[in-house]
């Protein structure tokens, strides 16, 4: 009995471990990108262009950049997605060809991010001929997105129990009826939640858009869909690695990632919210 | 005279490979209820789904053979198996209300269907809901959440979600086996009430229960139907000698 007891509490005390760490270097990370981010952030900052090399002024285009791509992404991976997920899920047979696309989904969604930035360029840029731009930053990183939306989408419906589905089809319903008065309102919640946090990640993703149409330095807005543009994580990484006077434009870089995670969690927060109210509206 | 409502025709059964309904035929009376009794497993919840076609959902399962309903074999590869859903009501073995209002619920049916008026959506679902001797006990709270009422109560719920559509056929599976013996007679006088209108059958494991309730009765076992009669005849004289020992208990 004795040694039951201590045994449990060894256990729960590794474990209690494990989230210990994992918070403290959340805490130690924020920290340090507030502490030394936070004294730059100002209204100017956040709304104006980039000056003299980037060693002054904002990231006003950079956040708009960021903002453009991450909305066409959504555009492409969201109505995708679900839309694969919903054929995946509800209508294609259980064959040896939706296993292997499956699997294949599967595999997509661990290839590195710069692969998709290789393809996207051959793809957007070379083939259909969009040049590097926002549309094809935006494109190349919805497809990144895509095996992301697919599984969480699934898993959404997967959820939604079989007997909604039976029930409204004995009521007469036909297939796609059922799915969408009797399976798409209660997963959709969850489907959100998956897509948005894929687009979170993808909004904070460089490689991608390096090749496809992230500029270096363009201190004006994009003038189109077809233009180039600046980007927060492009930005970021010029700062922190490539620009001439990497100690003096620190400031701005730790700025620079504090807006980005910022606009992450607000992305996140958002799927949060999503969720919870589409739930209480479901169970009242 | 007694009016054939459903006549099944050496109807066969596969899951895969696995065969679990061999070579039925008999023949479903109209406005009565046809009980179905058997042991776990010997395949009455697929017989009964093999009625509305809910079996077409499952991978890798097959029907071969006739089921005919009004004259017209429900298999025939030109047959809209929405209409016959729609003719064949179902209430499944586990209640399975919806996560929406009780008034949704009942009005589920009739909203897949097309139908718009809302006052005669309004009719029905208060009909439904009397007839499936609910009504007093929800009428006061039709925009609740049906996952609200009790386990009987959204048994009958779900009873009433299938009248609404005015089907000619219910199917029922075992549709008190979670219940009370206060909601079970409930459920029992709702049949005796419903038959005037409807045809019926219901699976049972409650030997008391189809003895009560059915005016026939049909005994299955390993997929294979052994016996089918007059209720009275089932239990008080059976043909064969399993049956006997199934209804009085005296095997597994
Ligand atoms: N979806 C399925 N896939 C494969 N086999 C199944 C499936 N559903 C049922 N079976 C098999 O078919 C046989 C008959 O099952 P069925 O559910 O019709 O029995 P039942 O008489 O309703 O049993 P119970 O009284 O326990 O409900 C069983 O052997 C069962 O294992
Ligand atoms: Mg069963």
């Amino acid at each position: 009995m004795k040694i039951k007891q201590f045994k449990e509490m060894v256990g729960f005390g590794i474990l209690r471990l494990c989230v210990g760490m994992v918070i403290f270097i959340l805490v130690i990370i924020l920290y340090d990108i507030i502490s030394k981010g936070i004294g730059i952030i100002s209204w100017k900052f956040l709304t104006a262009m980039p000056k003299n090399g980037m060693t002054e002024g904002g990231i006003f285009p950079a956040i708009v950049g960021t903002v453009l791509t991450t909305a066409i992404t959504a555009l492409l991976a969201i109505p995708l997605g679900m839309g694969c997920a919903i054929y995946l899920n509800e209508y294609a047979k259980d064959t040896l060809i939706t296993r292997l696309i499956r699997m294949a989904i599967r595999n997509l969604a661990g290839v590195p991010s710069i692969v998709y930035g290789l393809f996207g360029v051959i793809l957007f840029v070379e083939t259909l001929n969009f040049g590097t731009c926002i549309l094809s930053a935006g494109l190349t990183l919805g497809l990144m997105t895509l095996p992301w939306t697919i599984t969480a989408s699934e898993e959404a419906l997967k959820n939604v129990p079989n007997s909604y589905r039976e029930g409204a089809l004995a009521l007469g319903a036909t297939k796609w009826q059922s799915i969408k008065t009797n399976v798409l309102p209660y997963a959709i919640p969850g489907m959100l939640t998956g897509t948005i946090l894929g687009l979170s990640r993808a909004a904070g993703e460089t490689a991608p858009i390096l090749f496809t149409g992230a500029a270096f330095y363009l201190p004006f807005l994009p003038k189109s869909l077809f233009s180039q543009f600046m980007a927060l994580p492009y930005h970021l990484y010029i700062m922190s690695t490539q620009h001439h006077a990497i100690s003096k434009v620190r400031p701005i870089a730790y700025g620079t990632a504090l807006v980005l995670i910022a606009l992450v969690f607000a992305m996140n927060l958002f799927a949060v919210i999503i969720r919870y109210r589409l739930r209480k509206v479901r169970m009242e | 005279m007694e009016n054939v409502k459903i006549r099944v025709g050496d109807f066969n059964f596969y899951y895969g490979k696995a065969q679990v309904l061999k070579n039925i035929s008999i023949d479903i009376v109209e406005n009565k209820v046809t009980g179905i009794i058997g042991p776990s497993g010997c395949g009455k919840s697929t017989f009964l789904r093999s009625i509305n076609r809910m079996n077409d959902t499952i991978i890798g399962a097959r029907a071969q053979g006739r089921i005919i309903i009004d004259g017209r074999n429900i298999y025939d590869e030109d047959v809209d198996v929405v209409e016959i859903r729609r003719k064949v009501g179902m209430v499944f073995q586990k209640s399975n209300p919806f996560p929406k209002t009780i008034f949704d619920n009942v009005a589920y049916g009739l909203m897949v269907n097309g139908v718009k008026d809302k006052y005669y959506i309004q009719d029905r679902v208060e009909k439904s809901l009397r007839d499936a001797a609910i009504w007093d006990e929800v009428k006061d709270r039709l925009n609740k959440n049906a996952f609200e009422l009790s386990g009987g109560q959204q048994q009958r719920l779900c009873i009433a979600r299938a009248l609404a559509v005015e089907p000619q056929i219910i199917l029922m599976d075992e549709p008190a086996s979670a219940l009370d013996p206060t909601a079970t007679l409930k459920i029992e006088e709702l049949i005796q009430e419903l038959k005037k209108k409807y045809t019926i059958i219901i699976v049972t494991h409650n030997m008391q229960q189809a003895a009560r309730i059915s005016d026939f009765t049909v005994f299955f076992m390993l997929g294979e139907l052994i016996e089918y009669n007059i209720t009275n005849i089932i239990f008080t004289k059976p043909a064969k000698k399993i049956t006997e020992d199934y209804i009085t208990g005296r095997f597994g």
